[in-house]
């Protein structure tokens, strides 16, 4: 007799794909994380070997994605209840609970050893402090009880670039905290930009987001005020040596199209934004993604052109 | 009716498989990497003053 049970499959826990377990670390984030690093790793002065650079930065994106695993950890219950996350791999049902908390906290412990051991105690310890920001202070704690959530949770996300300058130097310096700003200060604008289309989203399952809090016309009056403050500050890193004539033009232009964006959208009024399917407000989100590339592109541009010329590049201060 | 051997789940958890196959490969090549680059002649003072350019160049014309 044939035995039937043999071709009974069963799928569970421990099924998931492999491509699951690197959606629950965040990839789109996770290349932000890396790009931003690398400006702070190329920018930063003297030099790792070319191979401890590289263990460095994968050292970071681990780090990143094993924060992204706890996020979805934490965030699953919501995350089924919003449209934009519904599809993430545990409320999607691939991945247990259970499997991305074991994930992030094995692959977070992994990360700042092996960069304690790969570049130093400094750039280990901004790493641990960034995944302990972003999955307790802004996962758990911020993000479902404050609608300043993104703007201190934004710290998290601005760690990359300084603890990339760290892992070359041991230290923190003036450049690599203006890098860090330039960061801090782009996220209310970008994620309120998404929040302002998305606003149904975060108001179902209360979250309590910026738009659904103070409403609509104070988020656009603060993503302007965000914008204003982030021009300054965003010009100052060309005259340090994380910047030069690259980053000065590059910065300058981008942060007016930003600020331009921004004023375009706290002009605008609710009833408006429906009407036009909040085609402002896209435009912000997107001229924000491309900002933070073009920025920290010119600072790599500009330390290349450094590396290769030498004393013939500017350095202001 | 044939039996079907393989299923869909099967090719997901070779997948899987070989992805932490790669995932563990890459970390021992790594840890070997760096292992000979720290136990290399710049040992402990990976810069020795030269710029990012100078010891990148160096590293790719040796």
């Amino acid at each position: 007799m044939t035995d039937l049970t043999a071709n009974v499959i069963h799928a569970g826990p421990g099924d998931a794909g492999f491509r699951d377990y690197v959606r629950l670390m965040k990839p789109r984030v996770m290349s932000l994380v890396v790009f931003t690093a690398l400006a702070g790793i190329i920018a930063a002065p003297g030099a790792l070997h070319p191979i401890e650079a590289l263990a460095s930065l994968i050292c970071i994106a681990v780090g990143a994605g094993a924060s992204g695993a706890l996020n979805m950890w934490y965030d699953a219950d919501i995350d089924a209840a919003m449209s934009r996350t519904a599809e993430r791999p545990i409320p999607a049902g691939k991945v247990e609970a259970g499997e991305a908390l074991s994930l992030g906290l094995g692959l977070s412990f992994l990360s700042v050893v092996m960069l304690a051991l790969f570049a130093n105690l400094v750039a280990a310890g901004l790493l641990a402090f960034t995944i302990f920001f972003y999955a307790v202070i802004y996962t758990i704690w911020l993000k479902r009880s404050t609608p300043q959530n993104i703007v201190i949770g934004g710290a998290a996300g601005a760690f990359p670039p300084m603890i990339g300058w760290a892992a070359v130097t041991g230290d923190v310096t003036i450049a690599s905290t203006l890098m860090f700003l330039v960061i801090f200060l782009w996220t209310p604008p970008h994620f309120w930009a998404l929040a302002l289309f998305r606003n149904s989203d975060y108001a179902r399952v209360g979250v309590p987001m910026m738009p659904v809090v103070a409403g609509e016309a104070s988020t656009r009056r603060q993503i302007l005020w965000y914008a204003a403050v982030l021009l300054p500050v965003a010009v100052m890193p060309a005259f340090t040596l994380a910047g030069g004539p690259v980053y000065l033009v590059v910065a300058t232009l981008a942060s007016l199209r930003l600020l331009g964006d921004s004023w375009a959208v706290s002009r605008r009024s609710s009833a408006m934004a429906a009407d036009d399917g909040y085609a402002a407000e896209k435009r912000l989100f997107g001229t924000s993604i491309i900002y933070l590339f073009a920025v920290f592109g010119a600072m790599i541009a500009d330390a290349l052109i450094r590396a290769f010329t030498g004393a013939f590049w500017p350095v202001w201060f | 009716m044939a039996l079907k051997r393989e299923h869909e789940i099967h090719h997901r958890r070779r997948g899987r498989n070989y992805g932490v196959l790669a995932a563990l490969g890459g970390l021992a090549v790594l840890l070997f990497a760096v292992t000979i680059v720290k136990m290399g002649p710049q040992a402990g003072n990976p810069s020795q003053g030269k710029s990012w350019g100078e010891t990148l160049m160096q590293w790719v014309l040796e």
